[in-house]
């Protein structure tokens, strides 16, 4: 893996030990995830042990470990949306793309999270995909926008309708 | 003015004129409390018991494990806090066995059982508070780890190298290695094992080698007694860290007298 | 840019810009909040550019994308100013026809504008719709009228003006006492009186002390903070500047929670900006102050608005709090004195400054001084954020403001104070909105979530929502929240799923009581207040669920069946169509029928049913 992009994002925050979660989102937002290799870059540079790092990185839910899909699928589960069926719409997003939330889908396509709160309230309840947020969500839409992000489907057949 | 900071500014002043002491009770008995002294240690001074779990003299408090929790009272102010954090003041109050303290402390106890039933030491400290059973599902996969977070703090302040840590958070909290595989920050002299007061961790050693998380460490004998004491990765860490050669830590320490 | 360094040269440079902006000029605002955005504000903004532009407008019309304006529900939004002419719902097809009729030729677009719900009289003027009369907006008062991302309009309305006043006419004790007079208690939740706060600060043993924003906002359902950071950062960063002053701190921390990206952004711009004009960094109006402020970003723990744990955030480690019987404002980030404040709190201080600390405390209760911004969310009919004065009653909120029930159902509750509020209910909507009130009924000010349920909507459900919730936040340090709080949700899934027995509620109260008292932190001693007042105020949906296997509410997956509803079902055939299991039956026209056997009640049907015949008991 090519360290020098997490050289420069280490060098952007001055390799300061307060740092360490911004630098994480930097480097989160560039793989997807924290590799190994830019954990170990990360604590060699800022002098850091290892479990701290390690501690960080599985303390926050804005990193993984893993490989995130190439698209996220927010479900927010605030009160507002909680109220207005967020709960049923996780299931059914869990039954169509048959993952749980948190988990990413086969063809690395979609990882389903759950969320505590865009604040959109009033679009409630609020699915939001990448940076694009769809209002007023309900189970009957939930197909269309998969389609969306997936116009050739997932190989084999996912869902029975 | 709070009678506190007077007192306080007085002692700034007479600081050099020996140990400044507070008046304090605990259940009712009188007792004298240096300043910056905490509830729980002049309660050990003076010989009141107060149950911990997580509480080591040689590392500082951390209030994790909530046993060691009494009632404080100030002036009007009623508080619940746990003894082995909370400075003593001024003409502070203690009760160290309300009906509330007792309820919090079987409590724990009564969650710490229903996550470590196969703990002896927990089900003997349950047993102590009338506890028996719990009235919750019993937990599967901790083994007998309650993260009192002691070994943690002992790797990495009373041995320096953070071999282990913590990681997660909330209910699926764990102790361990990073990545949960062996790691060669650990050098094996078992600080953890030892330090732990409900032995949750595994350290075994046979035909002299010791295992301990995840890796074998060949044990050196002593040059004086042929006692396998310490791993040699141990010793030469030791060396390497202090400077001192080698050859003095491959004597055990009864040796070395 | 040369920097500003006295009071007069402000003034003269406020006048300037009034002066380059012509505010008699026609201007249009378009609200650019994350909710108006999500529903195609940026498009809204675009067209109305290019509107402009091809009806000859370009250059003498004003066209600017605001902060939140509150008003939710009716985004997009659009303000034509100076006629305070109010649009609700427009999309960009509409702009158009709002150029030519309403900036060309100055009448009004009818379709647009707000109409009063009972007598569907149209209402052109934003300040005499009921969403807005009845505000009292301090902490909101640039939001929806400046550009967040251009200083000058933050100048033009006064700002930075109080932070002349403070830095060139007043010491850091007469700050301090004005904010302690004001009354000004803390908005994130603790409700601690600031002034006290920063005195204990400043008396504090040390040299180096710091001053931290906390933008955490980890309450689901509240957006009041980002509104303000995302709308009016400089009001959050003068607050600090004049706040470090009086405190005696050089170094100051914005800490934004991630999932706020566009807060984020404007904090940033707005940061360069203040250093641009002399507002940031060194001998600051010739007073001889240095101070700057960084930006943190949050990793996604709701305990990190705990502050002992977002100090342990901004030194790079995870966010476990602390024993708090030394106080942060002793030893806090980096174990030095530090003075964390809300947002919302930083936002009131310049204004406190500018208009003196009587006048502030001219308004609120007698404990509760100010106004308090409010995300009022749920089953109401006008969803959006409010600033109201403390004092207004619960029902004046929900219904002046509010508009009162979505459908016009029955109010049941309103949850306040987020996972460590409480519900309250019918009998106590006449309440007076304080902090010691909500405290009394059980519930507390938290951050300003007030969250409207109706009888729809399942309170035990509501409880095992929010412990669900901390479960998941909990940082896992000490035995009672880790163990405890989980323990609780157990006993509520069981409930909920029709395995409550007889001791059950006892065991909610005995571990209530537990985590209550044994807790290290206020997310954990606060845990069991969803579940305690909701028994409190609805012990008869508790027993039902536990006696009966019922939900009152109709919520509780396990213990309620989907069923069609003969008279209203008109068979069009749409739930037959979407039914995932194909567990609906029935011919065209006819009622259709939902074979228990097969439903897996995954609530589509119910959601696209235009007949309300969907019934779930």
């Amino acid at each position: 893996m090519d360290l020098k992009k997490v050289d420069e994002i280490i060098d952007k925050y001055s390799a300061e030990k307060g740092s360490l979660i911004g630098i994480f989102q930097d480097i989160q937002a560039e793989w997807r995830y924290l590799p190994r290799e830019a954990i170990g870059r990360v604590v060699e540079r800022l002098g850091i042990p290892v479990t701290q790092a390690y501690m960080v990185a599985t303390f926050y839910k804005s990193f993984s470990l893993v490989p995130r899909g190439e698209h996220e699928i927010h479900v927010c589960l605030g009160t507002a949306c909680h109220l207005r069926g967020g709960q049923r719409l996780v299931e059914n997003f869990e039954r169509i793309l048959k993952v749980k939330a948190g988990e990413t889908t086969a063809d690395m396509k979609f990882t389903l999270e759950t969320v505590n709160c865009l604040g959109a309230c009033a679009l409630a309840p609020l699915v939001r995909v990448d940076q694009k947020n769809y209002g007023k969500m309900s189970g009957d839409k939930i197909a269309k926008i998969i389609k969306e992000y997936r116009p050739d489907g997932e190989g084999k057949t996912h869902g029975e309708n | 003015m709070h009678l506190g900071l007077f007192l306080c500014a007085l002692c700034d002043l007479c600081g050099y004129m020996g140990e400044f002491m507070f008046n304090i009770t605990i259940d009712g008995i009188p007792l004298q409390a240096e300043k910056d002294a905490t509830v729980l240690q002049v309660a050990r001074e003076n010989g009141i018991e107060i149950p911990t779990l997580c509480f080591n003299e040689a590392l500082g408090p951390e209030g994790r494990c909530r046993l060691c929790l009494v009632e404080v009272k100030k002036g009007n102010r009623t508080r619940t806090v746990t003894s082995c954090l909370y400075p003593v003041e001024e003409g502070l109050q203690v009760q160290t066995q309300t009906q509330k303290i007792l309820l919090v402390r079987k409590m724990v106890l009564e969650l710490l059982l229903a996550r470590c039933p196969d703990s002896e030491v927990i089900q003997k400290l349950a047993a102590q508070m009338g506890l028996e059973q719990p009235r919750f599902r019993l937990d599967e996969g901790n083994w007998k780890c309650i993260l009192c977070g002691l070994c943690v703090k002992t790797c990495e302040e009373a041995v320096g190298v953070s071999a282990i840590g913590l990681s997660y958070r909330g209910s699926i909290k764990k102790v361990g290695t990073p990545f949960v595989e062996p790691t060669m920050v650990c050098i094996g002299c078992g600080a953890c094992h030892f330090v732990c007061p409900t032995g949750a961790i595994k350290m075994t050693e046979e035909n002299a080698v010791r295992r301990i998380w995840g890796r074998d460490f060949k044990l050196q004998a002593c040059k004086v007694c042929g006692y396998n004491f310490a791993p040699e990765y141990q010793l030469e860490w030791m060396s390497k860290k202090s400077g001192v050669p080698l050859e003095f830590f491959q004597t055990c320490q009864n040796c070395r007298k | 840019m040369e920097k500003i360094k006295t009071p007069k040269e402000l003034e003269k440079l406020r006048q300037a810009i009034l002066a380059e902006q012509k505010p008699e000029r026609l201007q249009v605002t378009v609200c650019g909040g994350t909710g108006c955005l999500s529903n195609g504000a940026e498009q809204v903004v675009a067209a109305f550019a290019e509107e402009m532009k091809k009806q000859g407008l370009n250059g003498t019309v004003n066209l600017k994308k605001t902060g939140c304006h509150g008003f939710c529900e009716r985004g997009p939004l659009v303000t034509i100013h100076p006629q305070d002419i109010f649009y609700q719902r427009v999309s960009e097809k509409d702009t158009a026809e709002i150029v030519a009729q309403t900036l060309i030729k100055g009448k009004t677009v009818e379709r647009l504008l707000y109409s009063d719900p009972q007598t569907e009289e149209k209402i052109s003027r934003h300040d005499e719709i009921p969403f807005y009369k009845h505000q009292v907006r301090i902490a909101l008062r640039n939001n929806g009228r400046i550009d967040p991302t251009n200083i000058r309009d933050y100048i033009a309305s006064g700002g930075y003006a109080a932070l002349a006043k403070a830095l060139t006419s007043m010491t850091p004790d007469e700050i301090i006492r004005e904010v302690e007079k004001s009354g000004l208690r803390g908005r994130g939740g603790g409700g601690f009186p600031a002034g006290r706060k920063w005195r204990s600060c400043r008396d504090a043993h040390g040299d180096v002390r710091y001053v931290v924003c906390n933008g955490d906002e980890g309450d689901p359902g509240a957006f009041m903070d980002r509104s303000i950071m995302e709308g009016d950062p400089h009001s959050v960063i003068e607050g600090m500047i004049i706040g470090a002053f009086a405190i005696g701190s050089g170094q100051g921390y914005i800490y934004v929670r991630n999932e706020y990206p566009l807060a984020v952004k404007n904090l940033t711009i707005a940061l360069g900006q203040a250093r641009e004009y002399g507002f940031l960094g060194k001998n600051l109006f010739k007073s001889g102050f240095d101070f700057d402020v960084r930006i943190n970003r949050g990793g996604g723990a709701f305990v990190c608005g705990e502050s002992s744990a977002l100090m342990a955030s901004l030194e790079g480690r995870a966010g476990e709090p602390r024993a708090k019987y030394i106080h942060t404002v002793e030893r806090g980030l980096n174990d030095k004195p530090t003075n964390l404040n809300n947002v919302e709190t930083w936002a009131n201080v310049p204004v406190i400054i500018d208009r003196g600390a009587d006048w502030f405390a001219s308004l609120g209760t007698a404990g509760s001084k100010g106004t308090k911004v409010f995300s009022l969310v749920g089953k109401v009919k006008n969803t959006g954020l409010v600033e109201v004065p403390m004092g207004i009653t619960l029902k004046d909120i929900i219904y002046k403001i509010g508009g009162g029930i979505l459908k016009d159902r029955d109010f049941k509750a309103v949850q306040t104070g987020g996972p460590s509020g409480g519900c309250i209910p019918k009998s106590l909507i006449d309440m007076p909105v304080d902090f010691d009130e909500l405290t009394k009924a059980g519930s507390m000010m938290g951050s300003g979530g007030m969250i409207v349920m109706d009888d729809t909507d399942c309170m035990v459900d509501v409880a095992k929502y929010f412990t669900k919730f901390l479960e998941e936040e909990s940082c896992g340090k000490c035995t009672p929240c880790r163990e405890g709080v989980r323990r609780m949700k157990e006993v509520l899934t069981d409930i909920t799923e029709g395995r409550g027995t007889e001791g059950s509620i006892t065991m909610l109260e005995e571990l209530s009581e537990a985590i209550a008292l044994g807790s290290l932190c206020a997310l954990g001693s606060t845990a069991p207040n969803p579940v305690l007042s909701t028994l409190r105020y609805f012990r008869d949906e508790y027993e039902a669920h536990i006696q009966e296997k019922r939900c009152p509410a109709g919520v509780c997956k396990e213990l309620i069946t989907y069923s069609i509803l003969e008279d209203l079902c008109n068979g069009c055939h749409r739930c037959f169509r979407e039914c995932p299991q194909q567990a609906i039956s029935g011919e065209a026209k006819k009622p259709h029928q939902i074979d228990p056997a097969k439903c897996i009640k995954c609530g589509i049907c119910y959601d696209v049913c235009k007949f309300d015949a969907v019934a779930k008991k």
